[in-house]
């Protein structure tokens, strides 16, 4: 493949990923052959575990919960340094004491989803009965899945209703199957650069990634573990396409240009002459190091299945029904991959369903990815929508 | 409609007015305690904090993102959205009340809304500028320009109001599409109520705006 030369050697060695997958270093919910996770393929996996982070303290009538669903490749490492990575929590601009979801007032939630890859229960960990690794022998799993996983996680801490649950992309997608199959369970709902449904380009781009790492010959069938190898150059190509996605024209344009990459020239070969191109096989490189190539597999294609309305005879209002949660849904300008026409959508069906809602866009170049990112008008409206459920809840302040 | 049917307002009082604006707190003056309410154009939302400090449950609806983006951060239920194009995602009786403060002559199809106004909620509030208004009529007749005030400031070319209409002119809608006119009033340039029991031509002269609370009804 291209740019092999520029790729680094990992840093993070498969040994200690294994590791995580099966013994996180975060606290960790198993769930035993009396509980076992019905899935939406009609299987039900069991044992399973599903692998959290708390931040926070929860208060004396528990009403003061808020669950973060996490993006695709994201886990519950939300606001403390990544065991893998030693980089800093993924959302720690949005998760903190003083932060809009303010540690000081809130009990904070963010659970790795099934499928996932950071310590709960997916293709990449050990399947009890044949003490191997999972691979494709793990079932397909959906965000409904996902969501009842998660719902069993908080009968097991004890939490009946949440304040909010929080998520931006796959996050939201999930936030959305939570008010729609446990609306009684929600107080309220922040959905962000999201929709109700994959779209037709989204589910493309998550065939190209993953035919990326199918035609890896490291891939071996899904069975690399056993081979002792890892599809390493199928699944970077799958993340740089994945991450073109994420961004936006103009971001990369005041980002990059054309600029060249430690050089005046064109060197007239296929290196990264680009400051582009080296960019794209960072993000590449940096990806395959920390994550599962089936579990990525599994995970978009979770997303590529999600479609709100479909599993309500086709009419989405009708997943919203009589919901007595309060929403706050949130769009980019320049998010291509969840456009705003599509958070639009979501508030109409919300609007017929006479449900309480709040629709912000917000002007941004910064593409899907803006979720993530220091955009303060994004805090001031997530700070402001909770302080309001709060209340409405009649949160007091601190909590204890 | 005669002038009899129209009942003036009681216990409203402008020293009352506080932070908030004259019209707004005729409008909230309005609105039964208790109801359920959609604000459409409510802008910064100044309306909705007002009948959220007396216990109605207010939703609203701006076209301008940074309008929006404002409530939001007050926490105020408000979506983005366009009365001529975004009303006919509501369900039938969504609302007690709709209200549209100051937005009517901005909208492309103001029949249109109206009939959707009065088709998602039970009743509607409406406030718009008076162009019967003496000034305004004084600025035609002697200087011969397209009048501006205090309130409508902008000029012809860069104004949002595309349809102004008097008083008179409102009235004649309701009654053109049978709507009911439970209450009306007509307020001064401060925003302050004209108190006497008025005939219309003095209203439509007098004037600056014109509030109006509506229901479905058989007209004439």
């Amino acid at each position: 493949m291209v740019g092999v030369k520029s790729v680094p050697s990992p840093a993070i060695s498969a040994d200690d990923r294994s590791h995580e997958v099966d013994h996180p270093s975060s606290e960790v919910a198993q769930f035993g052959a009396d509980q076992p996770l019905r899935l939406d393929c009609g299987i039900d996996l069991t044992p399973f575990q599903i692998a959290y982070k708390t931040y926070g303290k929860l208060n004396a009538d528990r009403s003061n919960a808020i669950l973060i669903c996490h993006a695709l490749t994201l886990d519950q490492h939300v606001a403390n340094v990544h065991p893998l990575t030693g980089k800093p929590g993924w959302w720690e601009i949005m998760v903190g004491p003083g932060r809009p979801l303010d540690t000081d007032k809130y009990f904070i939630i963010c659970s790795n989803v099934i499928g996932g890859c950071m310590g709960s229960t997916g293709p990449a960990s050990t399947n009890p009965a044949t003490g191997k690794v999972w691979g494709l022998d793990f079932p397909v799993i959906t965000i409904p899945d996902m969501v009842r996983a998660q719902a069993m996680l908080l009968d097991r801490l004890g939490i009946d209703t949440l304040l909010c649950v929080v998520g931006g992309s796959m996050g939201g997608m999930q936030v959305l199957q939570w008010t729609a199959a446990y609306p009684e369970r929600v107080f309220s709902a922040l959905p962000t650069a999201c929709s109700t449904r994959h779209s037709a380009q989204n589910i493309a781009f998550h065939e190209l990634g993953r035919q990326a790492v199918m035609a890896d010959p490291d891939w071996h069938g899904g069975r690399y573990v056993d081979q002792g190898t890892q599809p390493h150059r199928g699944l970077a190509v799958a993340r740089m396409a994945g991450h073109i996605t994420y961004l936006s024209d103009a971001a990369l344009h005041r980002k990059f240009g054309r600029r060249m990459q430690d050089r005046e020239l064109p060197t007239f070969s296929f290196d990264a002459d680009f400051q582009v191109e080296s960019y794209l096989r960072y993000q590449g490189s940096s990806f395959v190091e920390r994550f599962d190539a089936n579990s990525y597999l599994y995970l978009t294609r979770a997303m590529d299945y999600f479609d709100l309305a479909a599993d309500h005879g086709g009419v989405l209002a009708k997943a919203f029904a009589g919901v007595q949660t309060r929403f706050c849904v949130v769009s980019f300008t320049s998010d291509w991959l969840f456009p705003t026409s599509e958070s639009r959508a979501l508030v109409h069906a919300l609007n017929a369903s006479s449900a309480r809602v709040s629709f912000a866009e917000i002007e941004t170049d910064r593409g899907h990815d803006a979720f993530l990112l220091d955009v303060p008008e994004f805090f001031d409206i997530s700070r402001a929508f909770l302080q309001s459920a709060g209340k409405a809840r009649g949160l007091t302040g601190k909590n204890d | 409609m005669s002038v009899q049917e129209v009942l003036p307002l009681n216990g409203f009082a402008a020293e009352q007015s506080g932070p908030f604006r004259a019209d707004h707190l005729l409008v909230a003056e309005m609105v039964k305690p208790g109801s359920k309410v959609l604000d459409v154009g409510c802008g910064e939302g100044d309306l909705l904090q007002l009948l959220e400090t007396r216990g109605i449950d207010g939703r609203g609806i701006e076209l301008s993102r940074e309008g929006v983006n404002r409530c939001v951060a007050k926490g105020l239920a408000v979506v983005q959205g366009d009365a001529d194009t975004d009303l006919v995602n509501y369900p039938d009786d969504a609302f007690d009340y709709v209200i549209l403060s100051q937005t009517l002559q901005a909208t492309r199809q103001p029949k249109v809304v109206l009939e959707n106004l009065l088709r998602i909620g039970r009743r509607a509030i409406v406030s718009f500028p008076n162009f019967g208004f003496w000034r305004m009529r004084l600025q035609l007749l002697v200087g011969g320009h397209m009048p501006r005030t205090e309130n409508l400031p902008a000029s012809w070319y860069d104004t949002a109001n595309i349809h102004f209409c008097t008083i008179k002119d409102f009235v004649e809608l309701c009654d053109a599409i049978h709507v009911k006119m439970e209450r009306a009033e007509a307020l001064d340039l401060y925003g302050r109520p004209l108190r006497l029991r008025l005939p219309w031509w003095v209203w439509n002269l007098f004037g600056e705006q014109g509030v109006f609370l509506l229901s479905r009804g058989q007209g004439k």
